[in-house]
Parts: C-alpha cells; structure tokens; sequence
C-alpha cells in the first residue's frame, strides 16, 4: 500500500518531529540570520541529523547509509520544513548523494558516500545559469586538455555553495548551449585554483552562491557518470530534488494552516473570534482541501522513487507544481488572515513565505512543471 | 490456489458464460441505463437477461446480506467481482438509488420485516425507488422541511410537497423525509416509506436548462401510508437522513473522476485541444490552453490520489479519515471546470443544441456542461459542505 505509512515509516516520522521541534525550532533560524552566520546553518545540528541516521537514509548500508529510503527522507524533510530547519539535506543528500550513487564509480561511491553519511562531507550542485530552472541550459565549458579537462563558466543559485568541501559541476563537452547531449558532471574541489565562490543571502536566509570557473584544471577522473551523458543522471537527480523539496513544502504548508487555524481561533474582533466568520471558514476548508490532496500526490511521488516506477518524472512534476503553488497560496493567505501582525518580522509566517518562494523557484516551479507535464503526455 | 484466486476463477467463468455480448460494448445513450422498477421497458432482451443472471446470485448488490437477496461477499471478494466486470467491460446490471442509497439505509436502521419486503425487490430490480428531501422551503436547510404526517390511529397521512425528486414520475416507492413533530426541528422529523400509486401522490418532471427533465415537482394530497412503512424511530428520521446523504456525496463525489460525458467521446482534454484548435510540434497550439489543460488533469490526477489513499487508509484501519470530508466538493468543483475547459476547447462546436452539424458527443458534452452545474448544488451544496468542513474537521465556531 503505498500511500498508507508503515509502522517502521510512523516510528521514523515520530523521531523526526521531536527531533525537529526540540532542536532545531524556527527560532534556531532566526539565530542564524541574527547572528550572521557565517555557515548559514548549524554544523552541530548537521551532526546530530547525521548521527540519527538522516544523512545517511538514501545511501545503502554498504557505504554507511541506513538505507531507509525515499519515503523515509520524504519524512524527515516534511518535518524539516515545519520548523524552517537549515541544513544541506537538499544539496548534499538528495542531490549529490544521489547523483554519485546513481553516476559514481567504485572508488568515487567509496570515498564520497560514507563522509556524506557521516555527516562529515558537504557537497553542493553548480546546476543554474540564470534566473530559472533550467537544466539544459549550459554554457559552461570543459574542454579537453591532454588526460585532463578546463572547465570555464559562471553558475548561479549553487545552494550551499559557500561551505561545501566538493562541488559537482554540470558543464559543456559538447553541443551548444541548449542541447540535451553534451553535458558532462564533473567532482571539482572548491578550492581549486581559478574557482570563484561568492555567497549570495537569498530571502529565506539559506545558503547559495554564485560560483565562477576560470580555466579549472580537473583530473579525468573527476568525471561522474559518462561524458556527454551527464543530462540522464542530471534528471534523475533533479526528480528526486524535486520531490523532496515537494515533502518539505508540504511540511511548510501544514505549519502555516495549523498556525493560522489556532490564529483564528484566539484572534477577536467584534466582539467574537474571527475564526467564526464565513468569509475565513470557507477560505481555510478550500486550503484544507488543497493540503489533502498536496498530501497525497507528496506521498505517491516518494513512493514512485522508492518503487523505481517509470513515471517518476511525471509525479515529480506533478507533486513540485503542485506543492510550489499550494505553499505560496497558503502562505500568502496565512499572512493575510493574521493581519497586520503577519507582517511583522515578530511572527513566523513571514519567513514561511519567504522560504515557501525560495523553495518554490528551486529546480523548477509551476510553470515549469505544467510545461514539462505536459510535454511528457505528449501534448 | 487461495480461495480469493478461485473465487477469481470461478467469477471469470461465470461472467465469461453469462454476460450477453451486447452487455460488454458501451452504452450509446443515457436510455440505455437499466434503472428496473414495474414499467421498465427492455429494448434490448439482453439487458434484462443480465439483470435477472446478476440477480439471481445478489450480484447487483454484491456486499449485502445472501439472506435479504444480497451477494453476501466480502469487500475483498466484492473488489475481485468489481475488477472481472471491468476487465471485460461489463455495463452495470442494473443503476438503483434502491442499491445505492436507501439499502445501506434499511440494513441499519429497518426492522426485519422492512428488510425481508423490500431488500430483495431491489436486488431483483423489481421496484424502482426515489428520494423525497428537498421541499421548496427546504434546500440547503434541509431540516427546515414541511411535508406533514399525522397519526390517525390505524395509518399517517401525509401532505405536502417536495421538489428535486429525481425520477419521481418513473419511481415505484419513495423514501421519505416528513415532518411527525411540528413543535421540533431536527428531532421532529421520520423516515417514511410508500408506494408512488398510493393516491394522492403525483409527480411533475420539471424542465431543466440541458433540455433533459430527469428531477421532479412530487405532490402528497392526503396520501395515506401503513403506520408499518416507518422506519426506525418515530422523529429520528434525521439520523437516517444525514446517513443515508453520506452515501449520496459519495455517489457524487466519484464524477471528479470522470465518466459518463466527460469528453471521454472526444480522446480527452489534450486531443480535443489538438482537434479542435490545432497542434504545433506535437503541443497543442495554444500555449495558455495547454496550460489550462495541465491545471486540470493535475488537480485530477491529486484527487483521484486523495481517493485512493483514503480507501487505503479506511482499509488499514485508520478510519475514514478527515480527507473524505472534501471529496463532495473538491469532486463536483474538478467536474465543473472539466467541462468549462472542454467548451472552451470546443469553440462554436461545443455551443450546439441539437441537429445538424454537430456530432452526438459534440451535443452530449453541451448537455452535461450543463447537467454539470448541478453537481455542486444536489446532495448538499459546495457551500454546506466547506461550512460542514469548517466546523466538524477544523472545529471553527459558529
């Protein structure tokens, strides 16, 4: 039954909210933005998740991993997202963690997989060349140069960029700046002569970077995966990106209405609590009905990884539109029925709708996920 | 073999011997449907064949008791039934507000002598039952109803009017809110059976704005009924009522999904975009449409989820669970859009009324367009049913 949880998935999903609420609470992020935080998340919580085994839930037991699977992770991060936790799950786990299982060799799985889930290896992916997602996309150039390549180019919105101690670049062997071919991953060192990393403060107080490549001299065996054939393993990894960061939003998105639901409940004017009023009952039964179904199509995308069925890039789209749209509508309407004090930096709904815009534009948001929907049922 | 996978076995040969051809090919009309009842009309011999073989082993309600007609299967067993008919394309035996919503009605609130009378005729098909709630006052506010009912000692009599009766004038029976207690709302009313030929009794079809008259005006003028023909308790009706309305919402709630009308006609939302307006590359020609068309079959495909993971659930144990509260809104809200997005898609060709230069699931689309609206209006409106989410999910004051 795969959208019903398991008892083994409830325990997990338990020991990810006490964790979540008890550690790692909305107001740990609001330490770190406070504080300036040079790291922009917190390396003892990292290594707490580490040690509970979160790091480590996709990679299999061989390389340290507790192999729990994608509707384990999908669990964490929905918690994560409740509380507006800051840590590389994204980058490091769904991303990097995936795109050298999927792509690494023996000795690239070994050294890099079991520092992941130590929680001892932050990685991040130099993906994005512009303001949207857009995988194809690729003017970075590696060129061949003897056993070895050069790799040149500027990437943008490298989330965790600043603090990860390996990159996975995704640039041109091949073909022109739009094709599919030609595209190649490369594991760069960061501080490689002639990189560039520029931390970028995004809304939701999260890492990125801008990241400049000027003559990178890589090894040849630095490349993950084949070369010109880096887009299949790229889309594989993106799915699962995407989905994840689909279970965080739901998370988010359930913290706002539940948040929003007890406002309604204690806020009074004209003499009655405001939650009595029609024109707010019906709004949050449309957006309670809009979660359900958020909920839903969350749980079947993780299942669809986890099953290794051959629509995950259907239900991954389905469930980051979806999940991007929903998040923005609620938090937008959770702001709107706290009032004025919703727009105070005091009250947290604020930093769930800058996170909920962040997370939403991240490897794709509705637009992009209806076109490529589209395209994928051949219309 | 486990006794499932023969009961699968044994269903497949069963089905193979004696379902008719005709019933394995789709319906051409809406006439086509076998609701049974004393004056149905078989065009088709083999459409009543199939009733009867079905009947006979209480397949047409497969989960009921064997004592009172029923199948007596097991929800697993039930399941099996439901995919052998599928798979070979099976039309429904018979369509029966009997089976759907007054049975489940009887079965927990009827005496055994209510049960052992009319159980089986529905089973069999043999009489045709509709629903008497809404009254003219009494829409939204359903309790509001009036339709009175004396005692006179030895039979009710009973007067009044309802409205929305759907087939009144084909019905056999109805089943019936009346109001017992004039001085109480909610505890005043009961649940009444009678025959439709009881004189006194007379039902008006009333033309509505897709030409078709399937609801009717049903009138009671001193109709006397047998003090027998109640059910459960005098003036704790209300209690079968909002019971046997669960089962209508759920009955209504499936059309989110698809069905009869739904463009099926047309190879679906994306090639009727491709038909109608036209292709570029593969992608239907309008960007904003295709856009459109996504929204739709997202939020579909999110529904259809929604319902398998809450039947999931309710079979795991874990109850209905809050999510089947939105199913009668969400359901009907996707069913109303899908056919604005389909006139849309169709242009001047989904505007057609009726003759020439229009195809027949051209005018069947236009029909159900406009059958459609009342989706979100029958069996407790979209606004009821976000005021029953409001306060029974999201506990919201009154």
């Amino acid at each position: 039954m795969a959208l019903v949880l398991t008892e083994e998935q409830q325990l997990l999903r338990d020991t990810a909210t006490q964790f979540f609420q008890e550690r790692v609470p909305v107001a740990n992020l609001r330490k770190l933005r406070d504080t300036k935080d040079a790291d922009g998340f917190d390396r003892a919580v990292w290594k707490e998740m580490a040690d509970l085994g979160f790091a480590g839930i996709m990679i299999s037991e061989k390389y340290g991993g507790t192999d729990f699977g994608p509707v384990g992770l999908g669990l964490v991060l929905e918690q994560s997202g409740r509380t507006l936790a800051a840590s590389p799950l994204v980058s490091t786990v769904l991303l990097c963690g995936s795109a050298v299982q999927l792509a690494g060799n023996a000795t690239q799985r070994q050294e890099i997989l079991p520092a992941i889930a130590a929680g001892e290896r932050i990685m991040a992916l130099a993906l994005e060349e512009g303001p949207h997602h857009n995988p194809t996309r690729i003017a970075t150039r590696a060129t061949a140069d003897g056993q070895a390549f050069r790799i040149s180019g500027r990437k943008t919105f490298v989330l965790d960029g600043h603090v990860a101690g390996q990159l996975i670049v995704a640039a041109r062997t091949g073909g022109n700046d739009n094709d599919r071919t030609g595209i190649t991953l490369f594991l760069v060192d960061p501080k490689a002569e002639g990189v560039k990393i520029t931390r970028t403060l995004m809304v939701d107080n999260r890492n990125a970077a801008d990241i400049a490549f000027d003559n990178v001299a890589v090894p040849s065996t630095a490349v993950l995966g084949s070369i010109d054939g880096g887009i299949d393993v790229l889309e594989q990894v993106l799915d699962i990106a995407r989905i994840g960061l689909s279970a965080e939003m739901l998370g988010l998105v359930q913290e706002v209405f539940d948040t929003t639901l007890a406002y309604l409940k204690e806020r009074k004017q004209f003499g009655k609590v405001i939650g009595s009023f029609q024109a707010l009952q019906h709004r949050m039964a449309v957006l309670f009905a809009e979660i359900e179904l958020s909920r839903s199509v969350v749980l079947d995308a993780l299942s669809a990884i986890e099953a290794r069925r051959n629509d995950v890039p259907l239900v991954a789209s389905l469930a980051k539109a979806r999940l991007s749209d929903i998040a923005t509508l609620m938090t937008n309407e959770g702001l709107q029925m706290h009032g004025g004090m919703g727009m105070t930096d005091q009250f947290d709904v604020g930093l769930f709708m800058k996170r909920a815009r962040v997370a939403a534009a991240s490897f794709g948001d509705g637009n992009f996920h209806r076109d490529r929907y589209a395209s994928l049922e051949g219309y | 073999m486990d006794a499932l996978e023969k009961f699968r076995q044994e269903t497949r040969t069963w089905l193979e011997a004696n379902c008719p051809p005709s019933m394995r090919t789709p319906m051409t009309s809406e006439d086509e449907t076998v609701w049974g009842g004393r004056n149905a009309k078989y065009e088709n011999p083999e459409a009543k064949l199939w009733l009867d073989r079905m009947a006979e082993r209480g397949w047409t309600a497969p989960t009921w008791p064997a004592a009172y007609g029923g199948g007596g299967l097991s929800k697993d067993e039930n399941q099996i039934l439901q995919q052998e008919l599928r798979r070979i394309k099976a039309r429904p035996a018979l369509s029966s507000f009997g089976i759907w919503m007054l049975g489940p009605a009887l079965l927990e609130f009827a005496n055994e002598e209510q049960k052992k009378e009319h159980l089986p005729k529905i089973v069999r098909g043999e009489i045709r039952w509709c629903q008497g709630y809404s009254e003219p006052g009494a829409g939204s506010d359903l309790a509001g109803l009036q339709t009175k009912c004396e005692d006179k000692g030895d039979h009710y009599l009973v007067n009044g009017q309802k409205i929305w009766t759907s087939y009144a004038d084909k019905a056999d029976w109805i089943f019936c809110l009346v109001r017992t207690d004039p001085t109480k709302k909610h505890d005043g009313i009961s649940f009444l059976l009678f025959d439709m030929a009881t004189p006194g009794v007379e039902a008006r079809p009333i033309s509505m704005i897709s030409g078709a008259s399937p609801f009717c005006e049903t009138f009671f003028t001193d109709v006397k009924v047998p003090k027998g023909n109640l059910v459960g308790e005098l003036n704790k009706g209300w209690t079968i009522a909002k019971r046997l309305l669960q089962h209508e919402r759920e009955m209504i709630s499936g059309m989110g999904l698809g069905g009869a009308g739904s463009g099926a006609g047309l190879g679906g939302l994306e090639q009727a975009a491709k038909d109608y307006y036209g292709e570029q590359n593969g992608r239907v020609a309008s960007p904003s449409l295709r856009d459109h068309i996504t929204r739709q079959k997202m939020d579909g495909k999110a529904f259809a989820l929604t319902m398998q993971r809450s039947a999931e659930e309710a079979k795991a144990g874990q109850g209905p669970g809050a999510a089947s509260s939105i199913f009668k809104y969400y359901g009907t809200e996707l069913n109303k859009r899908r056919f604005e997005l389909l006139l849309e898609i169709m242009g001047t060709k989904g505007l057609g009324w009726e003759g020439e230069g229009f195809t027949g699931d051209e005018i069947t689309v236009t029909r159900s367009w406009l059958r459609s609206k009342g989706n979100s209006i029958e069996g407790g409106t979209s606004e009821v049913q976000l005021n029953v989410v409001s306060k029974r999910v999201l506990g919201l004051p009154d």
